[in-house]
């Protein structure tokens, strides 16, 4: 812990109501959303304005102290668990004003601890439209999801959170404020910082005002949901689809397994002997939606659908959405531990996929629920599990390990959008390179040369 | 219990429910209290994890937790919210108890709860006391809530304005036996709570208008222990328990249908929290304890789905407007809303209108509420702004404590909005349509029994 005269320092520069010292409150700031150790911070500082989220970068870096930057803590790859009991953990959630939304030029500008949910309502209340939707936009923040490249549910026809940052203004290691991109649709202005920010983790410096694109609301929508007796045909109905040249909005993909829980769970009158369920949503012109609707039906016929049920209101259509929301919290009752699973592999390889998944799962004798976004690839295989039987949980780490190892066989990734954090990075040179490694350590130590930004995170220690 | 070893023992009988928490941290959508400070030790979350640490030793400071668990409105909002099912209030109530065990009752809470709460006819002689004496000290601020604020600086009171003390206890006068053969509704078991019965008699009152006009049969006992959720939240397991035996002692002999209460709080505790707490019971009164929770309904629940009334119809236009707030001990604890809700758009005078939010918790949380004012004050002001803008010329609620809060959040707003509980206008109602033309909608053998 830092000493009494650091504390002060630090209580001088934003406050002693916004310092968090004492064991008790540290220990609530050793942890994510990730399965994964807990690592006590050294002290807890939760900034008001930019000058303190400034001057905590400044004072860290001058006394060497290494920072995590923490939105809400759901990060599902660790990486807002502190990098070393000598960390500074920077809260942002304090920093949650909307400073714009222009309606006009189609944009917004936020502070990083805007929680995602508030901003798309923010923006729906000018009837404009923020896609990403990751599954917990209600509670993450828009700094996180822009430092993981958050994804969701829209992410098929309409892109993840890094298709719609604009320009970022950060602190860089040293605590400078460095501005980046733009307000407007153009942009050819220096090096695309911008773009490097997305995604970064919190390695490369402290965001502290996001500028977001916004776009107009789709007029019409139409969901669906089509029951397949093999997932070969569901995921061949997906690639079908997609050659058909309609993109769906949201295209969801439900395992049996997942499919009887979330049953067992709602009672909502699922057919519990499917193999496969597809929930699809297409949007736009009213006419189009009306066109590509009846174009997605004849397709699952075609491909073999045992059933399509069309949304004929609002409440239908929440009760198809409601078996995909229900997906996590159903399986996460089942068993203590839950570890979610992001590993993405091209649309064709999802039967393979799926197969190999559930391969893995009997292989090691473990619980292995699979659902997710089948239109782009992105499947949540979900192991519950319960860490306290260290067998079993090891049994889970050698299936992860094999489940990695199988996506990047087929050509896949190995987080679609949960980020690398601690929890993948020793998997990262499987699917790049040892330069790709050696090249973004250098790239961290030219910005970063204390490395006290989010050390240790997505490309180890260098 | 000062043996540190036990209470680690005790809280890791807490384990096989603290590990389902997945720390997805999707609670601090749902908490209030999260809401207005934003520190992770306010939320479900983190608290699971200070009282897991202190489980595991990790942590060794059982006052630090405790001080940080009693920063919790016991609202239940995150355990209604949570994806993986966790039993929070559960835990919270059971790691308070434990903590409290080993570090000992605060002493100004061992003489409130030992020496009066514990003690219904002490209690009774004290607000009899006090009630006296309150004149003097307050003046009346607001006609339509009929709140009062301190006529002088007290430290206790501050700048609230809460609603005068009753000159009795309303069960004084209320108190009955069942009458048998005349009455052809269900037999029940009246139990107004220490809030009703000391603070808002006016809504006991509605409430036997309300039972005489269905034909129901209504026992109200002489005595009103309380359900005895204060002493548990401050983790005073012995009165708890010892609240919980008065009040089976006064049930037991009684045969009713239903035991109703005008209550949230009460419903709730009584329902959930007695059977949670009392396991250690010897069988006999365990079942008894269980036999009581099983027949508790919440009044609007028992109007609705019990006595099954029906708009009452009358020619002239709604002129009023009335909106609803959601108490969490009706709604995230027992799943009751849609009833109460029932009960008002039965009234032929109020256009009933949702506001936003309807279930965001008021932020009265209890003694929450004298612990932390100034927290409660700021999470009942999004209450009170959602309030105003739905247009209301009156809010109903469930809940005494509810009407508490929002009475002084209004009152300090000054807009002439009402405060009251559904039983109340629905008693006013029935009152101005007139025994006679209203008894023809709902005939007593109508009412189904069970």
């Amino acid at each position: 812990m830092p000493n009494k005269h650091l504390i002060k320092e630090f209580e001088k520069q934003v406050g002693r109501q916004n310092i968090m010292a004492e064991e008790a409150d540290r220990q609530a700031y050793a942890y994510d959303s990730a399965v994964l150790d807990a690592v006590v911070p050294a002290l807890v500082i939760r900034p008001t304005t930019t000058e303190q989220l400034g001057q905590t970068v400044r004072l860290c870096h001058q006394h060497g102290l290494p920072l995590t930057v923490r939105g809400s803590g759901t990060n599902l790859s660790g990486g807002t668990i502190p990098s070393s009991a000598e960390s500074v953990v920077i809260v942002t959630n304090a920093l949650a004003d909307i400073i714009e939304i222009n309606a006009e030029d189609m944009y917004g500008v936020v502070q990083p601890g805007v929680i995602t949910a508030n901003f798309a309502a923010a923006a729906a209340e000018k009837n404009l439209f923020y896609p990403p939707d990751p599954g917990s936009q209600t509670v993450s923040t828009i700094g996180g999801n822009v430092a993981e490249n958050a994804g969701g549910l829209r992410g098929l026809k309409y892109g993840v959170t890094k298709d719609y940052v604009m320009g970022i203004e950060f602190f860089d290691a040293a605590g400078e404020l460095v501005k980046s991109g733009s307000r407007t649709v153009k942009c050819a202005t220096g090096f695309n910082l911008t773009d490097l920010m997305v995604g970064s983790e919190g390695l490369l410096g402290v965001y502290s005002q996001i500028t977001l694109k916004l776009i107009p609301p789709p007029k019409a929508q139409q969901a669906m949901m089509a029951v397949f007796d093999s997932v070969d045909k569901a995921s061949e109905t997906v690639s079908a689809i997609i050659a058909s040249q309609i993109i769906p909005c949201t295209l969801e993909f439900l395992d049996n397994f997942t499919i009887r829980t979330v049953e067992d769970f709602r009672q909502a009158g699922l057919p519990v002997d499917a193999e496969a369920l597809l929930l699809i949503e297409v949007d736009g012109h009213p006419a189009a939606v009306e066109d590509d609707a009846a174009q997605i039906k004849e397709l699952c016929t075609r491909q073999g659908a045992t059933k399509i049920q069309m949304a004929q209101s609002a409440a239908e259509k929440d009760l198809i959405w409601q078996a995909r929301r229900d997906a996590l919290p159903a399986l996460a009752r089942l068993k203590p531990t839950t570890v979610l699973e992001d590993a993405t592999v091209p649309r064709s390889k999802i039967p393979e996929m799926v197969k190999r998944i559930n391969e893995i799962g009997k292989k090691y004798h473990i619980t292995i629920g699979t659902f997710g976004h089948a239109g782009d690839g992105n499947l949540h295989p979900t192991i519950l599990t319960d860490k306290r039987n260290h067998e079993e949980f090891s049994r889970v780490e050698q299936a992860i390990d094999e489940i990695f190892e199988t996506a990047l066989s087929f050509g896949g990734t190995l987080s679609g959008e949960h980020g690398i954090g601690l929890a993948k990075s020793k998997y990262l040179e499987n699917e790049t390179s040892r330069g790709t490694i050696l090249y973004s350590r250098r790239l961290k130590k030219a910005l970063d040369p204390k490395n006290i930004l989010n050390p240790g995170k997505m490309i180890g220690e260098g | 219990m000062a043996d540190i070893r036990k209470l680690v023992r005790l809280l890791n009988e807490l384990d096989e429910e603290l590990v389902c928490c997945t720390r997805c941290g999707m609670c601090q959508a749902a908490c209030p209290l999260y809401g207005e400070t934003g520190r992770e030790t306010d939320v479900a979350r983190g608290k699971l994890v200070l009282v897991e640490n202190l489980s595991k030793e990790i942590l060794d400071n059982p006052e630090a937790v405790k001080e940080r668990l009693d920063r919790c409105l016991l609202c239940g909002s995150c355990e209604a919210a949570c994806p993986s099912g966790v039993k929070i209030l559960d835990i919270f109530l059971k790691a308070r108890a434990i903590i409290t065990g080993y570090l000992g009752l605060s002493p100004v809470k061992k003489a409130v709860f030992r020496g009066f709460l514990s003690n219904p006819e002490r209690f009774d002689r004290l607000l009899r006391w006090m009630a006296r004496f309150q004149g003097p000290f307050s003046k009346q601020i607001d006609e339509t809530l009929g709140s009062s604020c301190a006529r002088f600086m007290s430290p206790v009171i501050g700048d609230r304005h809460y609603l005068p003390l009753a000159k009795t206890a309303w069960h004084k006068q209320a108190h009955r036996q069942f009458k048998q053969p005349e009455k052809k509704g269900p037999k029940i078991a009246f139990y107004p709570g220490c809030l009703i019965d000391k603070v808002l008699p006016r809504v006991g009152d509605a409430a036997m208008r309300v039972f005489d006009h269905h034909q129901v049969d209504v026992f109200v006992a002489d005595q009103v222990p309380c359900c005895g959720i204060p002493a548990l939240a401050a983790g005073d397991r012995q009165t708890f328990e010892q609240l919980v035996k008065k009040n089976i002692r006064i049930f037991e002999s009684a045969h009713f249908d239903y035991l109703i209460t005008p209550c949230a709080t009460c419903t709730a505790t009584i329902k959930k929290l007695w059977p949670l707490m009392t396991e250690d019971f010897p069988a006999a009164l365990r079942e008894k304890v269980l036999a009581i929770s099983e027949k508790t309904r919440d009044i609007n629940e028992f109007l609705v789905d019990v006595i099954n009334i029906q708009p009452i119809e009358d020619q002239s236009f709604p002129e009023k407007r009335v909106t609803y707030h959601d108490p969490c001990h009706l709604k995230k604890s027992l799943g009751i809303f849609s009833q109460p809700r029932a009960v008002l758009s039965a009234l032929p005078d109020w256009e009933f209108v949702e506001m936003r939010e309807a279930d965001r918790c008021c932020g009265m949380g209890g003694s929450f509420n004298l612990q932390h004012y100034d927290i409660s004050r700021k999470i009942g002001q999004k209450k009170s702004s959602r309030i105003i803008e739905s247009g209301a010329d009156a809010v109903a609620t469930g809940c005494p404590a509810c009407m508490m809060q929002i009475t002084d959040l209004l009152s300090h707003a000054g807009r002439g909005i009402a405060v009251k509980h559904p039983v109340e206008l629905y008693a006013e109602a029935l009152d101005k349509t007139g025994e006679a033309e209203a008894a023809a909608h709902t005939p007593a053998s109508e009412a189904k029994t069970k």
